[in-house]
């Protein structure tokens, strides 16, 4: 009987997957291309990114594809191809400093040397349903090759190399508005949370990491929590941009920096209007949070750098962000993990004839003993422990 | 700076229903000054929590022969602004201005303009948290019955704690108030330079919380006191001898910023009411 089960189950499992096969393409569409989705779908595709925590443009639009447009579940196909791969080494510190910048804005000064440049964003979109792309067709490419072609020539003459900017984050600490990093033993490399586990308290930068590939919904709700009431989080936008940042590696012989390659990435910090009052020695300073992800993902770095920053005030004890789900270390990086998270519910859909069949004779036993109670002897019982 | 009407869309955009239920909760709220009313809150064509509930009102009451200006952190050129300008207009065709005296209806985020606003005036303002004991009780039915019994304590307590934690009313903008002896408001993110002008001032202030769902009302000639200490009381960000580098203003709410020079850059401020301060300086360049 058992063997049977297990034969039939094999056999289940296949079909199932076969199935989800066969449906995807059931309704007789073209099937997408790589380049169609890392292109077009360019937000799934950094969001498969950062939550599969691998940078791999191509590699995440095949997996959105594959995840039928599943966030989670295409970044866990990536991570799971992740895994697979052996760590060569460290990268040098990249810098956001030397980004080379499509966009970045201040919402904590009207000026910045350098301007405020508005670049590809929605946020001033007026949500409007656009009928014509229902129609797009070839002639829409060459049109916006076009039109992308007179944005650059209407585009001002920057001064120097293009789409480098002074970070506003520099000026404020020279001015001692904002506290400096947080001190922490300079170690050879980061922690690195796939090598050893989340350990509490733990450094920054496993916090960090550990918020870099965490669900950026959930990540959203807890920042958001924070900042509505549960929390006291104040948070002031420094600077976000966005663009492309070169990564190096030290050259194994010679020790010089060499480059790899180029990354699209988005990074943030927030000062949060909370003082920090820990060190009574020095006067008050704002406190600082940081955020970063692969592609343009705005929502997830200001989501990240909110977390950190509450983070940071609650470990000092200061006093604001001490309230709060947001504001305990643990509950947040332990939770926030989509992969994690997403699979243990659905872990649920398992069987669990065992731990059920335990749970119904507890219940059974629950059962007569209320049963008991109701008998007029059970009451006399009752009563006479009342007394007693 | 006028665009034409999108004819796919009602008269600034809301449907009469929910322009009647708003001009009702409206009326609601200038009857009971500084309560929390809620309201119904549309899903807009523009993001959750950058002024759904001030563009709501707003358009609930906009008629064609108005004028509008809007404004973000005191500039009429702030992208935000821009955007919100321009659905109105695009979808009511009303003419714009950015002079405070010339606008029958002024939409604002985060300030009061700086020129008096007079009695044929309203004054929109777009909220973001709507409810001021938010920092002291988060749970918004025990937050209610608080409002409902004048039971303030929690939030003197908190102010008490801030001064003997931090040495001063810790509270840099959205400073409560209490309205008319009775409820105590949320200023919304005004810095406390604008607190004082809710006072007594001849002007309608109407509040909109567009996530939160709530309106509220300042109306004219209505007695707004911030909340203070006989000892440790409300202060202003006023700093003798403040002056604007622009249009030398020396009675103004001023930002900062910083200026890149040969010398390594420098702090700057300058008044955060942009058309006020363009308005001076071109009055000061007509003079010579």
């Amino acid at each position: 009987m058992g063997y049977v089960a297990v034969r039939g189950g094999s056999e289940a499992v296949a079909r199932a997957e076969e199935l989800v096969d066969c449906l995807r393409l059931l309704g007789g569409s073209t099937p997408l291309q790589l380049p169609q989705i890392r292109d077009q779908l360019r937000h799934a595709v950094s969001r498969a990114m950062h939550e599969g925590a691998l940078y791999a443009p191509l590699l995440a639009a095949l997996a959105v594809k594959q995840a039928e447009g599943d966030s989670i579940e295409a970044a866990f196909l990536l991570r799971a191809y992740r895994t697979t791969l052996p760590r060569i080494m460290a990268s040098l510190p990249v810098s956001g400093r030397d980004m080379r910048c499509l966009r970045r804005i201040s919402a904590s000064f009207k000026d910045i040397p350098g301007g405020q440049i508005l670049g590809p964003t929605t946020d001033y979109l007026i949500r409007l349903l656009q009928p014509a792309l229902m129609h797009e067709d070839a002639r829409a490419v060459i049109t916006a090759v076009e039109r992308y072609q007179a944005l650059i020539a209407s585009g001002h003459q920057q001064q120097g190399e293009v789409g480098q900017f002074p970070k506003v984050i520099d000026y404020m600490r020279q001015e001692q508005m904002v506290v400096d990093p947080p001190p922490e033993p300079v170690a050879e490399e980061p922690y690195d949370i796939t090598r050893k586990p989340l350990i509490f308290p733990c450094p920054r930068s496993a916090r960090l990491q550990a918020l870099a590939q965490a669900d950026t919904g959930s990540l959203m709700s807890l920042a958001y929590s924070s900042v509505r009431g549960y929390g006291d989080a104040h948070p002031n936008l420094i600077e976000l941009r966005y663009g492309y940042v070169a990564v190096q590696v030290a050259h194994p012989i010679t020790g010089e920096p060499v480059v790899i390659g180029e990354i699209e990435v988005t990074e943030a910090e927030v000062a949060s209007k909370a003082h920090s009052v820990t060190n009574t020695s020095e006067p008050p300073r704002f406190n600082v949070g940081y955020g970063f992800a692969f592609g343009q993902s705005e929502l997830k770095v200001m989501s990240m750098a909110i977390l950190d920053s509450v983070l940071t005030q609650a470990r000092a004890g200061s006093l604001a962000g001490e309230s709060g789900p947001a504001a305990q270390e643990e509950f947040v990086l332990l939770h926030t993990d989509g992969i994690e998270a997403s699979g243990f519910v659905a872990h649920f859909k398992l069987p669990h004839y065992v731990t059920f069949e335990a749970d119904l004779s507890v219940l059974d036993r629950a059962r007569d003993h209320h049963a008991q109670r109701q008998t007029r002897l059970g009451r006399l019982v009752d009563q006479a422990t009342e007394e007693q | 700076m006028t665009e034409p009407i999108d004819q796919l869309y009602h008269f600034a955009l809301l449907d009469e229903d929910a322009r009647r239920e708003i001009r009702r909760k409206l009326l609601k709220a200038v009857a009971i000054p500084g309560h929390l009313v809620p309201f119904a809150s549309r899903d807009m064509p523009i993001t959750r929590g950058w002024g759904t509930g001030g563009l709501q009102v707003t358009l609930s009451l906009i008629m064609p022969d108005d004028t509008l200006k809007v404004i973000d952190q005191g500039d009429d050129e702030s992208v935000n602004a821009v955007n919100l300008r321009r659905l109105i207009t695009r979808t009511t065709g009303v003419a714009t201005t950015t002079d405070t005296t010339a606008a029958t209806i002024i939409q604002t985020r985060h300030r009061i303009p700086e020129e008096r606003m007079r009695a044929d005036q309203i004054l929109v303002l777009q909220v973001p948290m709507a409810d001021p004991l938010r920092w002291v009780e988060p749970n918004l039915e025990r937050a209610t019955i608080m409002h409902s019994e004048a039971d303030y304590g929690k939030m003197w307590v908190y102010m008490y704690e801030s001064v003997v934690r931090a040495g001063d009313l810790r509270i840099a903008s959205q400073y409560p108030v209490v309205v008319n002896r009775r409820y105590l408001m949320d200023t919304t993110p005004i810095p406390r330079w604008d607190v004082p002008k809710l006072h007594m001032a001849e002007t309608l202030y109407l509040f909109g919380a567009g996530r939160e769902k709530r309106i509220y009302a300042v109306p004219p000639y209505t007695v707004v006191e911030p909340l203070q200490f006989e000892d440790y009381p409300f202060r202003t960000e006023y700093r003798p001898g403040q002056r604007c580098a622009r249009c030398g203003a020396e009675n103004t709410f001023l930002t900062r910023h910083f200026v890149a020079d040969a010398y390594g850059g420098r702090w700057e401020t300058t008044c955060s009411d942009a058309s006020y301060c363009a308005k001076r300086c071109a009055a000061a360049e007509a003079n010579i």
